[in-house]
């Protein structure tokens, strides 16, 4: 399916439509995006968009705006694709998709142009809400809390100075040598590789564990030792 | 006059949202104040029966949105108060009959000419939330001391601070000092942990809540209403003034007194 417009390149996916927007400036693609969508209200009317905005770097208000905008068009924007961390974590914040399940071109760029796993860290710093989720190809540090309902899934270690209580995945990939620490870990469901471990007891007075894979291949917590 | 616009929401339905709605309008109007309140529930309209302006709607803001009326034609005026007024949702249509940026033409269109407007947010987090925050310069989020309704807080908490315009503010609505003590629920410090917001007011669990509601008289009315009393104080709050919270937990304080006079649980 070819757009007229050679900044608004339009592809239908199984369940949704990918427009990737090429132009100059933010302004740029998004009159352009709405041009194209108000000249054939009745193909995009109900669709669910997967935006792919190359390296621009958009903020909150942006973004809220264009999706206010898509809304009242009666289009739902799904998901965000960008090479920019900063579009990224705004697509994050506001609970939309970053990268496409299967077969994802995100994904498949990903590990070349970040090269994951030794160093590569995402640095939160603040409290991760209910329906929040992280997802990140390396390591994750969280400055704040995890509260119940937030999710993390991150292909490295994760490592939170706060309080753990929502779901967490370290090692998503399969990486059963990585390990998850936090100052309090009553996490609801805590994931290594693809061991699961359920409910860690709440404790009356915190203190900070480190939850790996053990000698028997089970997951375990365990109450970090100084020295 | 420039008119705060104030959207009450709260994720999760049944948690006290329309009787916050009914009762802080309620008593910013007893306060003198010039009030509107927009029932953003579409479809599923309710703040008019709480108010008990039910057999008085002949518009509501859909026709308003759609040019089938003047915006002071689906103005209801309160029964108590006639400097507070209702404009009611539609019945008979969806969310899909507003979008954001109706709500925010009709909000401007009322701001000139009043102190407060008060939004009663649909649950959930889907269009009806949308619109019922688009205008709002600031939202109260109503929860209960349940696991349930503070895991649906928290996630309204996220979006509201995502989009970086709305400071949030907590209302803690049914909360039962007795069982608190007990610890057979959650205090008023273990939901403040968790969703780390600024605490607007603590409404105590009270029967002449539900009184008020299906009469269509709410409780800020009644001056003895313990309840009422902590949404006189929210509303004093909005108006910016400092009120101390109500001592709900100490045996000494009001509620302990009022406990041994009628006999209550130490």
């Amino acid at each position: 399916m070819n757009a007229t417009s050679s900044t608004v390149q339009i592809k239908g996916l199984r369940d949704s439509l990918l427009v990737a927007l090429t132009g100059e400036t933010w302004d740029e693609n998004q009159s352009a995006l709405l041009t194209q969508i108000d000249g054939r209200a009745s193909f995009f009317q109900g669709a669910r968009l997967v935006l792919d905005i190359g390296t621009q770097a958009l903020g909150v208000d942006e973004m809220v705006q264009l999706r206010d905008l898509l809304s009242e068009r009666g289009i739902s924007l799904w998901a965000v694709l960008s090479e920019s961390p900063k579009t990224e974590k705004t697509a994050q914040l506001l609970g939309l998709a970053t990268r496409l399940s299967n077969k994802s071109r995100v994904e498949e760029k990903r590990p070349a142009a970040a090269p994951v796993g030794e160093d590569a860290a995402l640095f939160l710093s603040k409290t991760l809400r209910s329906g929040t989720r992280i997802e990140y190809p390396g390591h994750v540090v969280i400055f704040g809390d995890v509260n119940p309902g937030a999710e993390v899934v991150a292909e490295g270690n994760v490592i939170v100075w706060g309080r753990v209580r929502g779901v967490i995945h370290a090692g998503a990939k399969g990486n059963r040598q990585a390990v998850i620490c936090a100052l309090d870990l009553s996490a609801t469901q805590l994931r290594i590789a693809d061991e699961v471990s359920a409910t860690l007891k709440p404790q009356k007075n915190p203190r900070p564990e480190v939850a790996s894979i053990n000698k028997d291949g089970r997951l375990q917590a365990e109450l970090w030792q100084p020295g | 006059m420039t008119a705060k616009v104030v959207t009450i929401t709260s994720g999760k339905g049944g948690v006290g949202k329309t009787t916050a709605v009914a009762n802080l309008a309620t008593a910013l109007a007893a306060d003198g104040q010039k009030v509107v309140c927009i029932d953003g529930d579409i479809g599923l309209r309710n703040l008019d029966i709480v108010l008990g302006l039910e057999n008085r709607i002949v518009y509501d803001v859909v026709d308003v949105i759609e040019g089938r009326c003047r915006l002071r034609q689906a103005m209801i005026r309160d029964k108590h108060f006639e400097n507070l007024f209702l404009i009611p949702a539609a019945q008979t249509r969806d969310k899909n009959a507003v979008s954001p940026s109706d709500m925010v033409r009709v909000c401007d269109e009322l701001r000139p000419d009043h102190d407060f407007i008060l939004i009663d947010s649909p649950a959930g987090i889907e269009r009806g939330f949308r619109n019922s925050i688009a205008a709002a310069d600031k939202v109260l989020v109503v929860t209960n001391p349940e696991v349930s309704a503070v895991r649906d807080a928290d996630r309204v908490v996220g979006i509201l601070e995502a989009e970086e315009k709305y400071a949030p503010a907590l209302i803690l609505n049914r909360l039962n000092p007795a069982m608190v003590k007990s610890h057979d629920m959650l205090s008023a410090a273990d939901v403040l942990d968790l969703l780390a917001i600024q605490l607007i007011g603590v409404v105590p669990e009270d029967e002449s809540v539900i009184v008020g509601s299906n009469r269509g008289a709410p409780v800020a009315l009644e001056p003895k209403s313990r309840a009422g009393q902590a949404f006189r104080n929210i509303a004093k709050r909005l108006q910016g003034q400092e009120v101390p919270f109500l001592d709900l937990d100490k045996q000494d304080g009001l509620w302990g007194r009022l406990q041994r006079l009628t006999g209550g649980r130490k």
